[in-house]
């Protein structure tokens, strides 16, 4: 898990009480979700006049869209391989460069069947919304506590959260699965809940905090003045205005817990039906007697769709939040 | 004596103590399942423990065996091969494509933006399946070389012992590539457009422009991409395992991947746990050099 910037995307301020607790912060580059700052036809801050220079030549600009659609086919290329090898009819030798004459869906149904993904997906979406319920339900209050009030060992203990933020959770995961097993819970949902929770805390707790300590101190105050409880001023002033921040949030969260491998191969071992979407396509494709490119095209692309389709949803908010260093690896 | 009781209630009195009301849950989960296997990790590898029986004490032989075993050490050069792959690769050519482009007016950079993002919202494993899909005896990139004459360079590509390697880097490349891109797309737009006009006027070509107002401006972006993709080099479980799972023979081994192997399959757990921290402080190590780096740039 990293969190490179400190600051993040959604909130700029931190009060320097914390600046001590944070080793390094002060030299933490800082983005800011870009899309905001888009220059746009007309804008105040970009006047005409100095387009001429700004925009460079015609040549320059053919050039740099050139690059980018380059780039952008490349990025694309490999999804887009094997939907076209998974589309075609079962058995065909697709090779390299064919593509399908006539559309099939028959390669799509033998995955479905041979694989396991009918549980697969479900395993995968009950865990990833139930590790963004838990996070979301955990990390509110702690970034509120850490943003809006004063306790002892405050940065300490922030500083320690920091290290969840860093750690390559490859460390953890030997006694992670000799402790799941003593409380009986590997093999089970729990196991692949309960330490993505713990994993995605820090992230969610810096979101947060970074968030709640940009909202204006007097609002809170008001808040209080008219007689709101701490927990009150939490419910109806500061969580309707952090909406947008717990989306982004909800939604970095949903897309790490969906894809998490490393995890899951440990932690349900022996139980092939709470294997999750990666994992069961990890296993499927390993298996030499479904060797088929067009069947395992069609499983890959099973397992890729959901997380593809929210994030044509949200794609703003996931490439704001991850520029903005809200990574887990 | 009174006056500091005094200044000690005083103190006490602005915390507000049932903040750690509002920490308790995520203190637990965390606590659980980060810190303490954290902590137990670092305690099972002074052990030689089979993950069953009794284990026995070693000391730190579990590390000093980590430094003269030759599969280790060949499995760190991987990891040194993979930054290369990984981190440099894909920020170098970030760094070039921003510089090409800098000056233009992006039409649809939501658009591409979107795009050039959506190999680091795929699974591992899909990336995975796809790029096995293309370095396949009888896949597209096979095909191409077949299609234009070179049928003798066509080979499968990640059962090769010699080309493995950059094979599975080459994958490292292009996850990396477009989060880099974007990032320092994000970043040029912030550079104000002045310099580059001093910089013209003051006849700086292409190259020292490059030099003297791209990089210093990105240095924040660069940062943060270093951090994210040395990390990303270092651990890299995921692609390797899916790809070639360490071979063929050792060609790719990487330190993980021993550390998965040694817990879970010959059950060495105290070696694994030995990698695993190693792992972990090199990590925070070249992390923590990165951003030492730049910091002493900027000062």
């Amino acid at each position: 898990m990293t969190d490179t910037t400190g600051t993040t995307g959604t909130a700029g301020t931190a009060d320097t009480a914390d600046s001590t607790a944070r080793p390094g912060r002060r030299n933490r580059p800082r983005v800011r979700p870009p899309y905001r700052r888009r220059p746009r036809r007309g804008a105040p801050h970009r006047p005409p006049r100095r387009r001429a220079v700004a925009d460079g030549s015609r040549r320059e600009s053919l050039l740099g869209h050139a690059l980018l659609v380059l780039a952008s086919l490349v990025a694309l290329y490999p999804f887009v391989q094997i939907l076209l090898v998974a589309l075609h009819e079962p058995g065909a030798r697709a090779t390299g460069l064919s593509i399908p004459s006539s559309v099939h869906l028959d390669n799509f149904a033998t995955a479905w069947r041979r694989g396991l993904f009918s549980e697969a997906l479900t395993n995968s979406l009950l865990v990833a919304a139930a590790v963004v319920a838990l996070t979301l339900l955990i990390c509110v209050p702690a970034g509120y506590a850490f943003a809006c009030f004063r306790f002892p060992l405050r940065g300490p203990l922030l500083a320690l959260l920091m290290t969840g933020l860093v750690l390559p959770y490859e460390a953890t995961v030997i006694p992670l699965s000799y402790q799941m097993r003593e409380w009986g819970l590997l093999d089970t949902y729990w196991a692949l809940i309960l330490p993505q929770v713990g994993l995605s805390f820090a992230l969610g707790t810096f979101w947060m905090r970074n968030f709640f300590a940009a909202v204006p101190r007097s609002l809170r105050e008001a808040a209080e003045l008219d007689g709101a409880t701490r927990l009150q001023t939490l419910r109806k002033v500061l969580l309707p205005l952090s909406v947008p921040a717990l989306t982004t949030l909800a939604a970095l969260l949903f897309l790490y817990a969906w894809n998490e491998f490393l995890l899951a191969l440990v932690l349900v071992p022996d139980n092939p039906g709470l294997r999750t979407a990666p994992l069961a396509l990890s296993f499927f494709t390993g298996d030499r007697r479904t060797s088929d490119p067009g069947v395992t095209s069609a499983a890959a692309v099973l397992v890729a769709l959901p997380v593809l389709a929210v994030y044509v949803l949200l794609q703003r908010r996931f490439i704001s939040g991850m520029l903005s260093g809200a990574v887990r690896e | 004596m009174t006056a500091s009781r005094a200044r000690l209630r005083a103190w006490a009195r602005r915390q507000y103590w049932p903040a750690y009301l509002y920490l308790l849950p995520g203190a637990v989960v965390y606590v659980l399942f980060v810190l303490r296997p954290l902590l137990m990790t670092a305690w099972i590898s002074l052990f030689d423990w089979d993950g069953l029986t009794l284990g026995t004490w070693v000391g730190p032989d579990n590390y000093t065996a980590l430094l003269t075993d030759p599969r280790l050490r060949e499995a760190l050069l991987h990891s040194l091969v993979f930054l290369f792959f990984y981190a440099l690769v894909p920020v170098a050519a970030g760094l070039v494509l921003t510089a090409l482009m800098v000056r233009v007016r992006i039409r649809g950079l939501g658009v591409f933006r979107a795009l050039l993002f959506v190999p680091q919202v795929l699974s591992t494993v899909v990336v995975a399946v796809s790029w096995r899909w293309i370095y396949d005896p009888d896949g597209p990139l096979n095909g191409l070389l077949r299609a234009v004459g070179l049928d003798a360079l066509a080979r499968s590509w990640l059962g090769d012992n010699a080309t493995a390697l950059p094979a599975v880097g080459l994958i490292g490349s292009w996850v990396m590539c477009g989060l880099c891109l974007v990032l320092f797309l994000a970043g040029a737009l912030r550079i104000p457009r002045e310099l580059f006009e001093a910089a013209r006027l003051d006849g700086a070509g292409p190259v020292r422009e490059f030099r003297t107002v791209i990089v210093p401006a990105l240095r924040g972006e660069t940062g943060l991409a270093l951090v994210l993709t040395v990390t990303q080099a270092l651990r890299n479980f995921d692609i390797v395992w899916n790809t070639t799972a360490g071979g063929p023979g050792h060609s790719t081994t990487v330190p993980s991947v021993f550390l998965y192997q040694d817990a879970f399959v010959s059950r060495e757990v105290g070696d694994a746990a030995a990698i695993g921290i190693a792992l972990t402080l090199l990590t925070l190590t070249v992390c923590g050099l990165i951003t030492r780096v730049l910091r002493e740039r900027e000062g």
